[in-house]
């Protein structure tokens, strides 16, 4: 008996000698690690509104809006396209997860900036999570000349401000999802009866359809603030075309404004009356800082 | 009490076999980059590669999670794993081979020996053959392993869109470099 267990013993530390599999000698004990989740979408906007990704540490995107006329005003306006608004802008990676923008709108002269943080960053593995979250706080000044000179102007009578919360999640590979919840203070209206704040809920996504193309939708539902007589929920559908460092995002929108203030809280037309605009963004990514 | 001759022969095979795997080295952080850029610098390296060879039979492995490559620039990277090695289906590239002519390498002498490795590089859920030279440079109980080959992109299912062809090249050189340590 003792002679078998001996033989058996052996032939045990033998066989286990042959193992063909070598890399398991050292990777057996290895332990997962945690991994961020990225691109979950191509673009650090969905279409107008933010997205739950950021640019990279050092990377500048160069951001060329348009927006053109409504498609319903016919072919002597070429659909629209004979009318263009725009918003150039540039977004900075300071860190992974934190960048800062600037822009200039043509419609109204203004300006914007803002700051995006990603405080949680969806990932998997050990101590993963299941969402990202991601705060934004901008501000812009209009700088057209006042129609109104009886009146005193003061400078920040140009402003107004706006602060989002986004909560996001990469499902797989082609379904992504966030809900976002937007505050805007507008520190002068243009009537006695407009309130200042405008709370707004939005909700984006985005559906590959293929590695470089997705279609991308965005939608915010106006919850406070205007008079929805006047003023539309912004709604806008398009495709993201990826081609290496540029991300070519062709969309349908009733919204003009192409900063969080100004689509918003200024978006009159109408889906329902076919009242839309064409457009464009253009995304560049340059990288200018080092990555470590 | 006495011992038969099978229960000798299996003392004698396993006692053989503990002083092979004496005889194997590894490193968890060895250097395999590759370029393949054509129009700009496309260059990728993944500093915790993990390789395991036996000095007695040539078996040699490798493997790297493809995540791990690291780029200049950030969009690279990110059009790297999403694009073209879809890193997320296909997490490991793994190589697995001989290396034929072992018998020439001496681990007691110190002295920089060349080798042909031949075997299966599993990558992007193709898997081919390919065979290389390269060589093995032991210095005490060290060993280093150095080679360098080129692949065909088109090889392991890897399509360059006809927009940035002239920036990607059909083919991708990778350098391996890994500092071995004996295996205990």
């Amino acid at each position: 008996m003792k002679k078998i267990t001996i033989v058996i013993f052996c032939f045990g530390i033998y066989s286990g000698s042959l193992a063909q599999d070598l890399l398991s000698l050292v990777d057996k004990n290895e332990p997962k690690k945690k991994e961020h989740v990225t691109n979950a979408f191509k673009s650090s906007r969905v279409l107008n509104g933010h997205s739950m990704e950021l640019i990279g540490r050092g990377e500048l995107d160069v951001r060329i809006l348009h927006r053109f006329g409504e498609i319903n005003s016919g072919p002597n306006n070429l659909f629209g396209l004979d009318q263009a608004n725009m918003r150039l802008g540039f977004d900075y990676g300071l860190l992974n997860s934190l960048t800062i923008g600037i822009g200039r709108s043509n419609v109204g002269k203004e300006l914007d900036g803002f700051i995006k943080f990603r405080p949680v960053w969806q990932s998997t593995g050990p101590g993963s999570f299941p969402v990202s979250i991601i705060l934004v706080a901008g501000m812009t000044a209009h700088t057209q000349p006042w129609t109104d000179t009886a009146n005193k102007n003061y400078f920040s009578n140009r402003l107004a401000f706006y602060n989002e919360i986004i909560i996001g999640r990469k499902f797989s590979e082609s379904f992504s999802l966030q809900l976002s919840t937007v505050f805007v203070h507008r520190n002068l209206v243009a009537l006695a009866n407009e309130e200042n704040d405008v709370y707004a809920l939005g909700i984006g996504t985005r559906m590959k359809l293929s590695k470089r193309m997705a279609i991308v939708a965005d939608y915010h539902y106006i919850a406070k603030g205007l008079n929805k007589n006047v003023y539309k929920d912004p709604f806008s559908i398009g495709f993201d075309i990826e081609t290496g460092g540029h991300v070519f995002q062709l969309l349908f929108s009733n919204a003009t404004g192409m900063n969080e203030k100004s689509f918003i809280t200024n978006t009159t037309l109408n889906w329902a009356r076919g009242s839309i605009r064409f457009g464009f963004n253009l995304s560049r990514i340059f990288t200018l800082g080092k990555r470590h | 009490m006495t011992i038969k001759t099978p229960v000798l022969f299996f003392l004698f095979l396993s006692l053989t076999s503990l002083l092979y795997s004496q005889q194997r080295y590894f490193t968890k952080n060895g250097n395999i980059s590759f370029a393949a850029g054509s129009g700009e610098d496309i260059d990728g390296v993944n500093k915790a590669t993990t390789s395991v060879f036996d000095a007695t039979t040539g078996q040699i492995e490798f493997a790297v999670l493809v995540k791990g490559f690291e780029f200049k620039r950030a969009l690279m990277q990110a059009h790297f794993n999403e694009n073209y090695m879809e890193s997320d289906k296909f997490p490991k590239s793994v190589f697995k081979g001989k290396i034929i002519n072992i018998d020439k390498v001496n681990f007691q002498k110190n002295g920089v020996y060349p080798v042909t490795v031949k075997g299966i590089l599993d990558m992007h859920g193709i898997k081919k053959e390919l065979e290389t030279t390269g060589k093995l440079t032991v210095t005490g109980e060290t060993v280093s392993s150095n080679a360098e080959f080129t692949i065909l992109l088109s090889d392991y299912n890897i399509a360059i869109p006809s927009l940035v062809k002239d920036k990607i090249s059909k083919t991708a050189t990778i350098q391996v470099n890994c500092n071995y340590t004996i295996l205990k």
